[in-house]
């Protein structure tokens, strides 16, 4: 092994059919893994309630559903990836609510009241970002911090109250976010499925995805190498809250109401999907891919134990068992390589 | 890169360079200068300023006073990207790769070929890093490929895909700060290896190194720093490894450089 400037470079050994789906593998080890555990989990729905998993209607009802915490746990993938975490997301998500429905109610515009939810989404991303980044407080700690401010900012601003938003529905805006395709597919899960497959390009092909890698992987090697470390984990997070924004448009223009309470509930699940999706906690690895799968299990997860005759209460005990079987197949799926 | 780059002219010359932290004085007017095709290394005590000195040809401290001229150009280096671009990279041992990532994300890291989205050329990096490991690595095994994580590596591997990746990025000068710390001394001999590969190549390498025979195996010059000053600057034809590890003890013990 060394140095030499030659100049004909022989070119990779062709790899045979049969090792080329090997390395595939275990290239996609977590992938693979995840998609295994997804297929099995159907399976028993499948067989446990035949009658409920057969019908289209259940599916209708995840993929209205579904977008809320989807859309969310993308952005959330990128923070993990960091090496950060983000607990004040359904906080921002209030926040957004209420922006949105109250300039509804004040100016009847429904793409305005879009445009400003998304901002103030995106604000207070970037102000976990600024914090995280720029001053240099540790993410769990500043997004605690921010939690509870922007919970208790909703609450003072609503007085506690909810607002009805009946007027959403004569809007074509209406049709365009939360309407129905023909057979009943909701257009959230549509807008769902196309910001998945944005990400997953942004997380793997873009050189902003490379970028969140580098970072989360060692920050000193990243900051050597060029790359604007500070800027890469602003955006994360700016990207987060303006996710958390969507949602909250989604949510609302789904069910034409706000309440003070919009996001709660939000956070084990949406952070559940990025963990079954196989990203670690100590970032530098993941897959976007795999939270996409971790959302479609999750999203399934709470009506399918109901459907099967299992008691609601026993959801809870269900997601606790189905992260702790991902996480350990993970952990011996990436010890020994 | 530059145009009025001749044989002559050297990459790196430095002219009565001062650098102070508050009231610690501890660049004192170094003189020195690097020329093309030639291993330098920096010798002298722990807290004679070598660190200090290359952070400041590489962009990391701006001088007090004094000048840098590079390719014969005074330049006032805002960052390390800005040395970088002019042709000098530094390759520090635990912080040059990122240890979960492939290779090829490692080799073009903060230089992705992206289309004017910023999507990435996976392909064709890919296909460069092959090249890369290839030719001027010399990884031929099926073992090692571009998609291989950078944590599978051996210590010296490390240290030879940060040294390529600089090569490749048409470096002119590379910096190697203690880059055989750690290192068994097979992996330690490859590293050197990579130090001469580079002088072969035409480039040039500024050498840290503790272990005085590892300098004096590889280095066409000497220059020795004591607090602050250049102590004397010596050709490797000048000197024997005996007379080089001799007058470095004596320097250590009385202050005093005294040339055999
Ligand atoms: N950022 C800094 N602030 C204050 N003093 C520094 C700083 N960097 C280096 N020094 C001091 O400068 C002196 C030379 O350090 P250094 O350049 O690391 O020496 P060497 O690499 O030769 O061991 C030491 O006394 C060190 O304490
Ligand atoms: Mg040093």
């Amino acid at each position: 092994m060394a140095v030499s400037v030659s100049q004909h470079a022989p070119a990779s050994p062709a790899p045979e059919r049969g090792e080329k789906v090997m390395r595939f593998v275990r290239q996609n080890r977590i992938e693979v893994a995840i998609t295994v555990i997804f297929a099995i989990l159907y399976a028993i729905f499948l067989i446990g309630a035949p009658e409920v998993y057969t019908q289209f209607g259940i599916y209708r009802s995840f993929m209205s559903t579904m977008p809320y915490i989807g859309v969310m746990a993308l952005a959330a993938t990128f923070v993990v990836t960091l090496g950060e975490v983000d607990l004040s997301f359904p906080s921002v998500m209030g926040v957004s609510a209420w922006v949105f429905g109250a300039s509804f109610v004040a100016t009847g515009s429904y793409p305005l009241a879009v445009v400003l939810a998304l901002a103030v989404g995106a604000a207070c991303g970037l102000l976990n970002g600024l914090l995280i980044a720029r001053v240099g407080v540790p993410s769990i700690v500043a997004t605690i911090g921010t939690m509870f401010f922007w919970r208790g900012f909703v609450n003072v601003l609503a007085e506690g109250r909810g607002m009805a938003l009946v007027d959403l529905r004569g809007s074509a805006w209406h049709s365009v976010l939360v309407g129905r395709l023909p057979g009943g597919i909701p257009m959230q899960f549509v807008w769902f499925i196309l910001l998945a497959l944005l990400f997953m390009a942004i997380y793997r092909r873009h050189v902003f995805g490379s970028h969140v890698l580098f970072v989360g992987d060692n920050e000193e090697s990243a900051h050597m190498m060029g790359i604007k470390v500070m800027r890469v984990k602003v955006i994360c997070f700016t990207l987060l809250g303006l996710m958390s924004g969507l949602a909250a448009i989604f949510l609302v223009s789904e069910v034409t109401y706000f309440w003070p309470t919009t996001g709660d509930g939000f956070l084990l699940p949406a952070l559940a999907a990025v963990f079954i999706g196989g990203t670690p906690v100590f970032g530098g690895r993941g897959s976007m891919y795999g939270t996409v799968i971790g959302v479609l299990i999750i999203g399934s997860l709470e009506a399918g134990v109901v459907a099967m005759g299992i008691e609601g209460f026993y959801t809870q005990l269900i997601y606790g068992l189905l992260i702790t079987i991902a996480v350990t197949v993970y952990a011996v799926i990436m010890r020994r390589k | 890169m530059n145009q009025n780059t001749s044989q002559q002219t050297p990459i790196v010359e430095l002219r009565d360079i001062h650098k102070s932290f508050g009231r610690v004085h501890v660049l004192r007017g170094v003189d020195m200068e690097v020329g093309r095709g030639e291993i330098v290394a920096l010798v002298g005590d722990n807290g004679a300023g070598k660190s200090t000195l290359i952070k400041v040809i590489t962009g990391v401290h701006k001088p007090s006073g004094g000048s840098l001229l590079i390719n014969g150009e005074a330049v006032d280096l805002q960052s390390v990207q800005d040395a970088r671009r002019r042709g000098i990279e530094t390759v520090y041992q635990e912080r040059a790769l990122a240890d979960q990532q492939a290779l090829w994300r490692n080799i073009f890291a903060g230089r992705e070929l992206t289309n004017w989205l910023g999507f990435m050329n996976i392909r064709e990096q890919k296909r460069e890093a092959d090249r890369l490991l290839r030719t001027r690595m010399g990884f031929t095994s099926r073992a090692i490929t571009v998609d291989s994580e950078v944590q599978g590596l051996s210590g010296g591997e490390k240290q030879g895909i940060a040294i390529a990746r600089a090569l490749h990025f048409e470096a002119e000068l590379i910096i190697l700060d203690e880059p055989t710390m750690g290192l068994s001394l097979k992996e330690t001999d490859k590293v050197l290896d990579f130090a001469r590969g580079i002088r072969d190549a035409g480039k040039s390498v500024i050498l840290i190194d503790h272990n005085i025979l590892h300098v004096h195996a590889v280095a066409d010059r000497f220059v020795v720093l004591d607090r602050g000053r250049v102590a004397g600057s010596f050709r490797k034809e000048q000197l024997s490894r005996d007379q080089l590890i001799e007058m470095m003890v004596e320097l250590h013990h009385t202050g005093q450089l005294h040339v055999a």
